[in-house]
């Protein structure tokens, strides 16, 4: 049976511990491990976006990223994104501008537009398609999503 | 019979409204459940052995050693020796251990020697196909030899269109589990309520063995209806593992080999026209492959199929590669490419603008008002008249802008559709049918036709769906699926309505028949005082609750719904002469679906459908190498996707006036990915003044063009 190694690091605000295989990936803790399904593995070799978390203040496709890594790291990953029952004005941009369908996608799209406005809370719509280049959606037209983000991000100005 | 019908368009109250979607907020919060997403206790992880070669024969197999593993529960021989193999990525072997390392490493366990035999893996060169290629035989239609005799102008093009994958971001497969008198399979599946029925047919179990469970599904686009030999052998897995569940998903490189294509087209196109652009005469040579089984038969002349004058001949070719799955819209891609990139040539020929060579010859067309319509609309919303420019005046800098257009069609229908609904003695109404929602919105849609009829909020509406065991609802293919689930909920919700008006009408001193559903009261008609709160009346049903059916006939569907729409494409690209990369400005598409249900999804409908032409059209291709027999580009590194600075503006126009909504709810998915990838070959050909033959149109292929012409 393949060794294991102990593995503690916070996830969502919260400390966590586990044991992961060597050469899982940090997508193959969170999802089958850990059980935060929210992120989803797409391509598997860091092109689709789909596993995005942050980690340790940066986006990374956590597919690309091995558990043992986040030894001591922060991640949050989409289901840190709401405050318990409020969702993030993202989230709820996201779903009145339709701008998710199947979904799979939609969890590293809101990760990565999080960290957006995170940095820059007022993005010109290139700013947008920019720091979103790395994130792929097969079936929604990533028009409504750069509404969504645009939405917001004025959402949370009028916040301030 | 009960009066079905819509309410009258401006009476509604949520039909043809922008609805936020019901299934939002878990999709966003990443709490929403795919298949690929269950880790149900005790599961086990499985995994796939497949051919290396693109035509084999597996000489020996042996798994004792894959056997012996530790945590490796049951092992699985697909292909025995002497079978022989058609494509590479075929199911060999399967494998299930307790994690999904061990499985991996199992695999590699296994022994399996082959003789390789020759394969053909590229259909481009139909010289190279040989026998391989059949000919499906001459269709002659009025006399084409006169037709071109008499033509005042011909023109005769070479077209390709390339065999690309589906690309779901949620690949195929499945969790099942074998218990001793049931499997419960929970799959990413386009047909909830009639995959169960295959897999028991498969497993050789009565289908009422087979329970089907599915919440969300991460994309299907046609290629996700049967059970796979993937879900076949995981079911067996779990049997053999004591019924143990078993979770088998492919991995991407798998997914881009085996798990579905569409078939590609490619061949000479030649028209004969009036010199005032009417069309008088069509000649195709054409063929395609959709894998092994042959197959790909676009229906062309696409959309102007009255053309007096026709000759067309198509083979079928046979490779070893991966095989076709319906993609949405099977062969309307192709077959618009071929059409209406020849129109485009042929507008060019005469100097004329294109707009105005589709206008003329919508007559050859079933609905030629329809499209001159929407060609109007879309001009106006591309601001076609100002920057349309004869082909290749495109100024003198390396920057060239371009514009195309295309038009195309598709039939729809409603799918036979069983629904339910229960109006409980709480007030609380529930929805329940076998239907599925693909990301399209299928829940939110019969949610608002149960509100819109029962006169209630779009929150009281529970809609129950994903589960074989509620009333048999269609396979979501051929955008069916709106069409047969409106037409089942909206039929199901009258005939409870009626129970509900009967039971009551006593308390308002009134007849059935003289009561109505209104903002939450059933109220009599015309005199709205004398009224029950919604909940009032429901109690008035004591300890029972109604449930009633609606049924869509697909054969028999009645006024609720139709079939046919058309829809016009349009792009503006910029090419950039010097580096070969075409970069999208703007598409326009203005889309028919008869009675809109709600106009936010039905919009992303077809913004998504827009992105998965521009893909096509500038990205996707299925890259096979000639010497190994392997797909070179199964990732999605190499296997590209648009992205979000890959698009330029999209611009979605439904058509909502009164003469489309009269004809009923029509379905949506697939005509939107039709035409913007014709409409993206023209537009190029606008810009740059020769003809791109292939799509996708990469830098390589432009440049060549340009090359051609000047040298």
């Amino acid at each position: 049976m393949p060794t294991t190694v102990r593995v503690e690091c916070t996830i969502n605000d919260e400390t966590r511990e586990f044991l992961c295989e060597p050469r899982q990936s940090l997508l193959e803790c969170l999802r089958d491990v850990l059980g935060l399904t929210g992120t989803k593995e797409g391509c598997n070799d860091g092109n689709c976006g789909s596993c995005t978390v942050m980690m340790d203040g940066r986006i990374v496709p956590s597919c690309l990223v091995l558990g043992v890594e986040s030894q001591g790291s922060e991640i949050t990953t989409i289901e840190g994104v709401a405050r318990g029952s409020e969702l993030h004005p993202l989230q709820t941009a996201f779903l009145e501008s339709a701008a998710l369908q199947c979904g799979i996608c939609t969890p590293g799209f809101i990760v990565a537009a999080k960290a957006l406005l995170d940095r820059n809370p007022r993005p010109d719509e290139h700013e947008i398609r920019l720091w979103l280049a790395n994130n792929l959606c097969r079936c929604t037209g990533y028009d409504k999503i750069i509404r969504a983000v645009q939405q917001a991000a004025a959402t949370l100005q009028e916040a301030k | 019979m009960p009066n079905y019908n819509w309410p009258p368009q401006g009476q509604r109250r949520l039909m043809g409204k922008r609805l936020s979607r019901l299934d939002g907020i878990e999709k966003a919060s990443g709490y929403a459940k795919y298949a690929s997403d269950l880790n149900p206790p005790n599961l086990l992880h499985g995994a796939l052995l497949t051919a290396p070669h693109a035509h084999c024969r597996v000489t020996s197999i042996d798994v004792s050693e894959a056997k012996a593993m530790q945590g490796v529960t049951s092992v699985r021989v697909i292909a025995p020796a002497g079978t022989e193999i058609q494509w590479r990525g075929a199911e060999v072997a399967a494998v299930s251990a307790t994690s999904e390392t061990i499985a991996l490493d199992a695999l590699k366990k296994i022994k399996v020697q082959y003789e390789v035999l020759p394969h053909l893996v590229k259909e481009e060169d139909l010289k190279k196909a040989g026998p391989r290629a059949k000919a499906a035989g001459e269709q002659l239609t009025g006399d084409p030899d006169q037709g071109f005799k008499e033509a005042d102008v011909v023109v005769e093009g070479y077209y390709g269109i390339p065999v690309i994958t589906h690309c779901c971001l949620e690949p195929h497969g499945q969790v099942v589990e074998w218990k001793s008198d049931a499997v419960n399979m929970f799959p990413s599946t386009q047909n909830v309520t009639g995959i169960g029925g295959d897999l028991a047919k498969a497993l050789e179990l009565p289908a009422t063995q087979v329970r089907v469970q599915m919440n969300h599904i991460g994309g299907g686009f046609g290629s996700k209806f049967v059970s796979d030999r993937w879900g076949i052998e995981a079911a067996h897995m779990s049997k053999e593992s004591g019924g143990r569940p078993v979770k088998l998903f492919l991995d991407r490189e798998t997914e881009l080999t085996i798990a579905g294509v569409r078939p590609s087209c490619f061949g000479k196109v030649k028209l004969g026209a009036k010199k005032d652009g009417t069309i008088t005469t069509w000649e195709s040579d054409t063929w395609a492959t959709g894998g092994h089984g042959g197959g790909g038969s676009p229906p062309i002349p696409y959309v102007f199929t009255n053309i007096p004058n026709q000759r067309k001949a198509h083979s079928a070719v046979s490779i070893n590669a991966g095989g076709v799955r319906a993609w949405r819209a099977p062969n309307h891609q192709q077959a618009c490419f071929m059409t209406d990139c020849a129109l485009e040539d042929l507008a060019a020929k005469l100097n004329m603008d294109p707009l105005d060579v589709f206008a003329k010859n919508a007559d050859l067309t079933p609905r030629p008002e329809v499209y001159r319509n929407q060609l109007r609309q879309a001009a106006e919303l591309m601001d076609w008249k100002k920057k349309w420019h004869p082909r290749g005046q495109s100024g003198s800098g390396t920057l060239k802008r371009g514009l195309g257009v295309a038009i195309h069609t598709w039939q729809g229908g409603g799918h036979d559709s069983k629904a339910i609904c229960r109006i409980n003695p709480d007030g609380t109404v529930e929805v329940e049918l076998g239907s599925q929602d693909l990301g399209t919105g299928t829940r939110t849609a019969i949610a608002i036709v149960a509100a819109e009829t029962l006169g209630l909020p779009l929150n009281a509406i529970r809609v129950k769906i994903g589960d074989n065991q509620y009333p048999p609802s269609g396979a979501s293919g051929g955008s069916t699926t709106i069409g047969g689930v409106s037409a089942s909920t909206r039929k199901a919700s009258v005939n409870s309505l009626e129970k509900l008006f009967a039971a009551v009408a006593p308390s308002l001193g009134a007849q059935a028949d003289q009561l109505e559903a209104v903002d939450g009261r059933i109220q009599v008609k015309g005199q709205a005082s004398k009224n029950l709160t919604w909940k009032a009346a429901c109690n008035k049903l004591g300890a029972t609750s109604i449930a009633e059916m609606g049924e869509n006939e697909r054969r028999n569907p009645g006024s609720l719904i139709s079939a046919g729409v058309g829809g016009v494409q349009m792009a503006e690209v910029e090419v950039d002469t010097e580096t070969g990369i075409v970069r999208m400005i703007k598409s326009v598409a203005v889309q028919d679906c008869g009675t809109v249900v709600n106009l936010k999804t039905a919009e992303s409908q077809v913004y998504g459908g827009c992105i998965m032409s521009i893909a096509a059209a500038l990205l996707e291709e299925r890259v096979m190498d000639e010497q190994t027999g392997r797909v070179l580009n199964p990732d999605m590194e190499f296997y590209k996707l648009s992205g979000i600075g890959d698009i330029g503006e999209i611009v979605v126009k439904m058509n909502m006036e009164k003469e489309y909504d009269d004809r009923g709810v029509i379905g949506l998915g697939e005509p939107a990915a039709i035409g913007l990838n014709a409409a993206i070959g023209n537009a190029v050909a606008n810009a740059i003044g020769v003809r791109v033959s292939n799509a996708p149109f990469t830098p390589d292929r432009v440049l060549a063009a340009l090359e051609g012409r000047t040298a």
